[in-house]
């Protein structure tokens, strides 16, 4: 019985594993071959060595990405916990409001941004002021939390929404005022949506290229770009190392988030 | 309640005269329904009263708006005879215990404890004496590392029975604390919470919908019907000489007969004149008329006061349980002789077997066994099913 179920499920589960092979363990093994390798397919540590020369990028990707998470969390929680606090028919309407923009493409939101934002842009025309803003390292935090917020907001609704309800009149009944409430009991419950929010915007947003090209305005150069600028000037070893370097950086930040999730909830199921 | 052998013994009076909470013509609302209709109540020092009624009555809305959850749309809510309509929970000094226990998932059982001695900052050599204490009278000690998911829901609410007590409030409100638990662990739980609060000497006020648990714990029972109060008095009160046929019927079982009072303790019912010794009603006033089963007696035919048909007879361990058909109206009687179904049978009825009650808008809406059948019991009250 065991071994025909263990059969059956191996069937079932074949041609996801070959989707799993083609396109995520294979591209893997590319770039890590050709990240150790020249262009001649010798091995070679060059590639790795010469990324020293990319550390002030690595850095600048770092800390914008920091930045825009951080906005998004100080801007997306409160906007998160309003959302499932208000009356179950309202929240409908406030998710719709949230995914509205999701629905357009990432590339043209930008894009649009862009015009709205440029120094002959939208604002400037209508106020009639001369704003520089595209170009600006603002501009790019901007557009990262423009882009990102929902990816935020939405972990941290589904995490406050299911929070028992009786938890707030517990709160305040055991002595907490509004601000305790929150500090003692809200947060601490809904940290693995924030975990969650952080990691999905904080992901994105390091390894952007698009939004600092355009809202960058060329004035300097994110770790997405870098890579993407290699692969298109065919320096493909070089790109690739950068890219493991990259996801090797994510894992670890990815793994630190894990580490605090499992923490949190090894007190709620050990 | 009885000892070891047989004897009734009084229930300890452990409360005084001051009045904690007092609600004076309370009234609520939700969406234009009227939930409460001028509520007077006062709950005194150490009492242990039980707010009881079957589901809708607005008990629970009455202990949210003593909690300070809800506020009343008119009436005012006085403690220790200051008014406190307006002050938010976290100011009263009363705690709550809720159905569903309300842990916080996120800390362990010593944590949960001791969550209100941390947010007024106490130093954690106090922290550490109160919740030993606390988990020793709720029987938890040695549980302070666990997580509460990991817990029974009876080890559960006494958690937060222990957190609802350690800041020591005036006044714990319980909302149906024991619901969620089976049969065995409510029985031990209700002793338990007795002791408890008798040990502790706080004021408690208990919500359910289970008459056993309410007349077995309080010291004062009000019943509660259709946003109003049907009767407030002691357990035997309540269930000796029910105010109307609501009470009747709600707490135990009755048989409720229409009658007329011939004269001072003088009642015709179901055909013949009884005696009785209920009086102060007007002549030929019509009545309400109340016999417990269990105070019927089964004699022959021929020696019975009023006689009957048997239609059901049910074994229910210590007695049977019997259906008779007198004159159309079906009577319920407990006896411990069996009889047989289809059988003529007396019934005989003692002066002090019978209680008269007014007349009600209750009148003629209990008390009649006809469509009596376990199993519909059952379907129909949901709300107790889990007792069976």
């Amino acid at each position: 019985m065991k071994n025909k179920k263990s059969f059956m499920s191996s069937i079932a589960a074949a041609p996801h594993i070959f989707w799993a092979i083609l396109f995520i363990v294979l591209p893997l093994l590319i770039v890590i071959v050709y990240a150790f390798t020249d262009p001649e397919g010798a091995f070679t540590l060059e590639n790795v060595t010469s990324l020293k020369d990319y550390v002030s990028i690595f850095g600048l990707s770092i800390e914008l990405s920091v930045i825009a998470t951080f906005i998004c969390l100080l801007v997306g929680y409160p906007l998160a916990y309003i959302i499932a606090r208000s009356k179950p028919q309202h929240q409908k309407i406030f998710i719709m409001l949230l995914m509205l923009p999701m629905w357009t493409n990432l590339l043209i939101r930008t894009y649009s941004l862009m015009a709205l934002l440029d120094d002959g842009g939208f604002i400037n025309t209508v106020l009639g002021t001369s704003f520089h803003i595209v170009g600006t390292k603002g501009a790019v935090i901007f557009g990262m939390v423009y882009d990102f917020l929902p990816y935020m907001v939405l972990p941290i609704y589904t995490c406050v929404s299911k929070i028992d309800k009786h938890m707030w009149e517990v709160a305040s009944d055991l002595g907490c005022n509004t601000v305790t409430t929150l500090t003692k009991v809200i947060l601490p419950l809904s940290l693995s949506g924030i975990i969650s929010g952080v990691t999905m915007v904080f992901v994105p947003s390091i390894s952007t290229f698009y939004i600092s090209q355009k809202l960058g305005g060329g004035t300097f150069e994110l770790i997405g770009d870098t890579i993407e600028r290699q692969f298109v000037t065919g320096a493909y070893n070089v790109g690739a190392a950068i890219s493991l370097v990259m996801m090797i950086l994510i894992l670890i930040s990815l793994g630190v988030m894990n580490y605090f999730t499992e923490e949190n909830e090894g007190g709620i199921i050990p | 309640m009885k000892d070891f052998n047989g004897n009734i013994v009084k229930p300890k009076v452990t409360y005084n005269d001051t009045k904690v909470i007092d609600l004076k013509h309370i009234h609520k609302q939700y969406d234009g329904e009227p939930v409460l209709k001028d509520i007077n109540l006062y709950i005194r020092d150490k009492e242990f009263v039980t707010l009881l009624g079957p589901s809708g009555c607005g008990k629970t809305t009455t202990l949210r708006i003593i909690g300070g959850f809800e506020t009343p749309d008119e009436g005012q809510v006085f403690f220790e005879g200051k008014e406190i309509n307006d002050l938010p929970p976290n100011k009263r000094h009363i705690n709550t215990v809720f159905q569903k226990y309300a842990l916080f998932p996120h800390l362990n059982v010593y944590e949960n404890i001791a969550f209100p001695l941390r947010l007024k900052k106490k130093p954690e050599n106090e922290i550490r004496e109160k919740v030993t204490e606390m988990l020793k009278m709720v029987a938890l000690s040695g549980f302070e590392n666990k997580g509460v998911s990991t817990l029974s829901g009876g080890q559960q609410q006494r958690v937060a029975i222990a957190r609802a007590l350690i800041s020591h409030p005036r006044v714990l409100l319980l909302d149906e604390p024991l619901g969620a638990l089976d049969l065995k662990l409510r029985k031990d739980m209700q002793v338990e919470l007795k002791k408890i609060q008798q040990s502790v000497g706080i004021t408690f006020i208990y919500v359910t919908h289970d008459q056993e648990e309410a007349l077995s714990m309080s010291d004062t029972v009000v019943v509660m019907a259709e946003g109003e109060i049907q009767q407030i008095g002691t357990p035997t009160d309540i269930y000796n000489e029910p105010k109307n046929a609501f009470v009747a019927d709600f707490i135990g079982e009755s048989n409720i007969i229409d009658g007329v009072m011939l004269s001072d303790y003088s009642v015709r019912f179901a055909g013949h004149t009884f005696t009785c010794l209920d009086k102060g009603f007007d002549k030929n006033e019509q009545v309400d008329v109340v016999v417990r089963p269990e105070d019927v007696d089964v004699v022959e035919p021929e020696r019975g006061m009023l006689t009957g048909q048997v239609s059901a007879v049910t074994f229910k361990g210590v007695h049977y349980e019997i259906i008779v058909d007198i004159k159309g109206f079906k009577w319920m009687i407990q006896s411990t002789d069996y009889v047989a179904p289809e059988q003529f049978i007396g019934l005989y009825i003692e002066p002090d077997a019978i209680h008269i009650m007014k007349k009600s808008k209750y009148s003629g809406m209990f008390g009649d066994y006809s469509s009596f059948s376990d199993e519909l019991e059952q379907l129909s009250d949901v709300e107790s099913a889990e007792e069976f």
